[in-house]
């Protein structure tokens, strides 16, 4: 369902002493997966629990403790990968990466080093249907490997001077890391990346996509290199025509993901242009001092001494099971946008942000179905409901108006039953007060005016009292705007703009 | 494979095991007997084989995602040296 019909965006560059320099970039993505329990105990994910009281005695690293697989986590890893049009490795391993952190009471982490549960697949990151009026750009960026693994507890640095104090409920919880190819090209295809990843998750429910309580978080290897190598780097698959990189660990910010990469971009240049070579290494990013620096400490620890968990068995699973998580996935994202374009006619941005949420694409389509019009669904949801939602800092799943009675308002709308302001103003009452828009406009007398007569008079009536103003308008006919807007101010908008127009134009002239 | 007293004390430090500089040497030592030992496997021609994971024939075993464990603070924190409001407490750590 790929539309490859979109031009690449352009490659990010930063001017350099003598010439311009190009990003390379690669993300490892942590996502936390939806589900009750952990990975291998039966301890409740739950965000925001009292300190420490969701601990198995797994989780906190007793001796004699046994992991046992929560299949449902498998469950959604693999549904991931099918959504990242992935492969999917019916025989996957554990191994053990070891390391020694107050955090990680087993002093390793369980996961998929050598035998990753899912292998290659692709995200289609689009850029610029931000706005409505750039056109969509969109870069393919592979997918290497996602494998299963345990996340570490929590540790708080600031509530003793000289301590800190570790809470293992996450411990143990199951994350996904998701690791890309050297594809992106740019801070801003990194956020949309990252973005475009996590609405997938969010449609696949296989990830509530939640940065800031942490359930996705970002490690982004960035490298330089000249204009040119990196073609030759796609050509050969050779990473010897890249740059040194180093990895920026931990992100959980849009904003910050794409300073970190600007700012570490510009110091490996730096560095490079003074004659100096890059150092492959670990970097944190700080947001207050806008800097990425080394974590050397973390260095020797990197000898994670992996091997084959002697607790696990390889985990097997039947190409059936595979299939029939298949079949009960959603429409995904790409497929929904195209087919909102080509059933309902919408442009690329309005498809982009009605697709934005599987909540928001439920809503537009209850309306389109209902109101028989797709675009006129699209303006009402995107710029009244929206807008008006946003003012409330709502979200729709919190709108006071169904979609049925959007659909209403809009086919009087259709009907000329209402004209576009008197529209705006029920649209107000509705979400306000509720009720049926169709009674509402009858018990309220809100019914568009296309009784001539009517009209006729009130164009009298304003023409009468305004002599001056029609001796203007007859030298200059553009000014007969102004006795529109009257005869709409005197009829409360009620007025058919367009039989008004008219007839202001045939009174003046005549 | 040989181990130096160099690589006798990273491995030491990797696993946070205190060793006195003057006993390295007899650990290099013995870290070589025990791999020289394990070398003895490369003998064996395994071409072909399929590495054996078990020696019972059994499928990993799993659990449906229900909670059935937790809610119990004060015993995962029973053999804590320093506990304080329901957080294992310990000396400062920080990047």
């Amino acid at each position: 369902m790929l539309d490859l019909s979109y031009d690449l965006p352009k490659v990010k560059t930063i001017a350099g002493a003598k010439h311009d320099w190009e990003l390379v970039i690669g993300m490892e993505v942590h996502a936390q997966v939806s589900s009750n329990s952990k990975l291998f105990s039966g301890a409740s994910t739950l965000f925001g629990a009292e300190a420490n009281s969701n601990v198995a005695f797994v989780d906190a690293g007793m001796p004699g403790m046994l992991p046992v697989i929560n299949e449902f986590c498998v469950e959604q890893a693999v549904r991931t990968g099918l959504g990242l049009k992935a492969q999917i490795n019916l025989t996957s391993a554990f191994d053990r990466k070891n390391y020694f952190y107050p955090d990680l009471p087993q002093g390793y982490q369980i996961s998929q080093l050598y035998h990753p549960i899912v292998g290659e697949g692709e995200v289609l990151v689009e850029m610029g249907a931000g706005s409505a009026k750039e056109a969509p750009t969109a870069r393919l960026v592979r997918i290497e490997r996602i494998h299963l693994e345990q996340d570490a507890g929590k540790s708080i640095h600031d509530m003793d001077p000289a301590m800190s104090f570790v809470d293992l409920n996450r411990t143990g919880v199951a994350l996904m890391e998701i690791v890309s190819r050297p594809d992106i090209r740019g801070p801003e295809e990194a956020a949309a990346y990252l973005g475009k990843l996590r609405q997938i998750l969010r449609y696949l429910g296989t990830c509530d996509g939640n940065m800031q309580s942490g359930s996705m978080r970002a490690d982004v290897n960035v490298s330089i290199c000249l204009p040119g190598a990196y073609e030759k780097y796609q050509e050969t698959q050779d990473f010897s025509h890249l740059g040194t990189r180093c990895e920026i660990k931990n992100m959980n910010s849009m904003r910050f993901i794409q300073a970190a990469i600007e700012v570490e971009a510009r110091r490996q240049i730096a560095i490079v242009e003074a004659g100096g070579s890059v150092e492959q290494e670990t970097r944190l990013y700080d947001p207050d001092k806008n800097e990425t620096r080394s974590m050397r400490s973390k260095e020797e620890a990197h000898d994670y001494r992996y091997f084959p968990d002697p607790d696990l068995l390889p985990l097997e699973i039947e190409q059936s099971w595979v299939d029939a998580i298949e079949a009960s996935l959603p429409e995904l994202p790409d497929a929904k946008k195209a087919r909102f374009m080509s059933d309902f006619g919408l442009s690329d941005y309005d498809a982009s942000v009605l697709t934005a949420e599987t909540a928001d694409a439920v809503y537009f389509e209850a309306v389109a179905e209902a109101a028989g019009d797709g675009k006129l669904a699209a303006n009402w949801v995107i710029n009244e409901l929206f807008g008006r939602l946003k003012k409330d800092d709502a979200g729709i799943a919190d709108s006071p108006v169904s979609p049925a009675q959007l659909a209403g308002i809009i086919a009087l709308i259709k009907a000329d039953e209402i004209s576009g302001k008197i529209a705006k103003d029920l649209f107000e009452i509705v979400y306000t007060e509720g009720g049926d828009p169709a009674e509402i406009v009858a018990a309220r007398g809100m019914k568009q005016v296309t009784d001539t007569g009517a009209i006729e008079q009130a164009v009298d009536d304003i023409i009468a009292a305004n002599p001056a103003q029609v001796e203007k308008a007859q030298q200059n006919p553009k000014l007969a705007g102004w006795f529109v807007g009257q005869v709409m101010k005197a009829t409360g908008g009620k007025a058919n703009p367009a039989v008004v127009n008219q007839i202001v134009a045939k009174k003046l002239a005549g | 494979m040989s181990i130096d007293i160099e690589t006798a004390r990273k491995v030491a430090k990797l696993a946070r095991i205190a060793v006195p500089e003057e006993r390295l040497p007899a650990l290099a030592g013995e870290f070589n007997a025990i791999l020289g030992f394990i070398e003895q496997l490369n003998e064996v021609d395994v071409e072909g084989v399929e590495p054996m994971v078990s020696v019972t024939p059994m499928r990993l075993p799993r659990r449906v995602d229900v909670v059935t464990d937790g809610s119990q603070q004060e015993a995962v924190l029973a053999n804590a040296p320093d506990a304080r409001e329901g957080f294992f407490a310990v000396p400062k750590v920080v990047e």
